[in-house]
């Protein structure tokens, strides 16, 4: 680089011509690298006991419940899980050839990468948009509102009835409709029941969301500096740090995915 | 200094790998193993874990630091689910809380 050379003789140091990008609290370039990756990686070891304490929870709910939690993880539709699936795995490739092309000091490339990595992230999120308005609009919802007894008009008892009969056509074309085997759990011990699978997903997918539009933004900002000509194969650790927090979120949702879509679909 | 490059064809074949192993969890839900639906789920999710986590992140080529680093985090983990198993298994079982019953 040009620039390191110039930036080396207005110093006009004895010793040799260091990166402008290297702090003066480091001595090489290798060493400013290894402290950023140690540290994300520390930050990184939080989020995972951070999702840890969700994941510990979900665990023990579904060991209890595990009927309620099958029979609401078979109303999820499969196809928009995949496909997201799909979609983020997609984006950790791209994201991957973004850092590849920062390393290579691919500048136009790096940029074209981080922003099919944004589109990604965004289909991924109108997603789940409309998985969520699914989930309002069958009352899935925990809350005041939640009504799970209404997917099982033959089962719920009492006042259940009526409003069962409303709603029996959509939650039936969700796949709710009849238990699909001998359950451990009546009408109105699933009502809720289920409530404590939908508590999880929407806070477990929740906060996995606000982990994607937080990647985002970090994103935005990274596209703009490597537009902006900050990095070269001596330096590109931001790109490489965005990297590791969006394949982190990935792999989170690798796990949720069959976590929360695949509970008990056999039956 | 610059760190280790990856080929393009490693992305891709694990990406390829990644695609495939989603749809054998997808596939695998499917079919009824009793007890084991579970396992195999969470067997192929770490391994595709394990893969974003070797070659994505680069840990494959970090230093031990960093790789004892990650070791610590997935060893935390597992003393946190664990030791939540160990002692919600020792309790009594009870199909339903009282105040829900």
């Amino acid at each position: 680089m040009s620039n390191v050379v110039a930036h080396a003789d207005d110093h006009g140091h004895a010793h040799a011509a260091h990166h402008p990008a290297l702090q003066h609290h480091f001595d090489t370039m290798a060493q400013q690298k290894e402290a950023a990756v140690v540290g994300m990686w520390v930050f990184l070891l939080t989020e995972i006991l951070f999702f840890g304490g969700l994941f510990a929870a979900y665990m023990v709910y579904r060991i209890w419940y595990f009927d309620a939690f099958a029979e609401a993880s078979r109303s999820l539709s499969l196809f928009w899980g995949g496909l997201n699936t799909a979609v983020l795995i997609g984006s950790s490739l791209t994201m991957a050839m973004a850092v590849r092309c920062a390393q290579t000091n691919k500048r136009s490339a790096t940029v074209n990468w981080l922003i099919l990595t944004m589109i990604l992230g965004t289909v991924f999120l109108g997603v789940k948009v409309i998985e969520y308005a699914d989930k309002f609009e069958h009352h899935h919802v925990p809350g005041y509102n939640y009504q799970w007894a209404a997917a099982h008009p033959s089962t719920s008892l009492g006042a259940g009835e009526a409003a069962g009969a409303e709603h029996a056509a959509p939650s039936t074309a969700l796949g709710a409709g009849e238990p699909h085997r001998e359950l451990s759990l009546n009408a109105d011990q699933l009502q809720l029941t289920t409530q404590i699978y939908f508590s999880l997903y929407f806070t477990m997918t929740g906060l996995h969301a606000i982990h994607m539009i937080i990647g985002i933004g970090i994103m935005l900002v990274i596209t703009w500096m490597a537009y902006k000509g900050r990095f070269d194969e001596q330096y590109y650790t931001p790109v490489e740090m965005t990297g590791l927090y969006w394949h982190f979120v990935d792999i989170v949702w690798i796990f949720l995915f069959p976590l929360l879509y695949l509970v008990e679909r056999h039956v | 200094m610059s760190g280790h490059i990856s080929p393009i064809s490693l992305y891709l074949t694990i990406f390829m790998a990644l695609m495939v192993l989603t749809g054998v969890t997808v596939g695998a839900a499917f079919v009824d193993l009793g007890q084991l639906n579970f396992l195999v789920a969470m067997i192929i999710a770490g391994f595709k874990a394990t893969l974003v986590i070797w070659y994505f992140m680069h840990v494959k080529y970090a230093s031990k630091l960093t790789k004892l680093t990650v070791a610590t985090g997935l060893f935390f983990l597992a003393i946190l689910l664990g030791l939540f198993l160990v002692d919600y298994g020792s309790k009594a079982f009870s199909q339903m809380p009282p105040f829900l019953s």
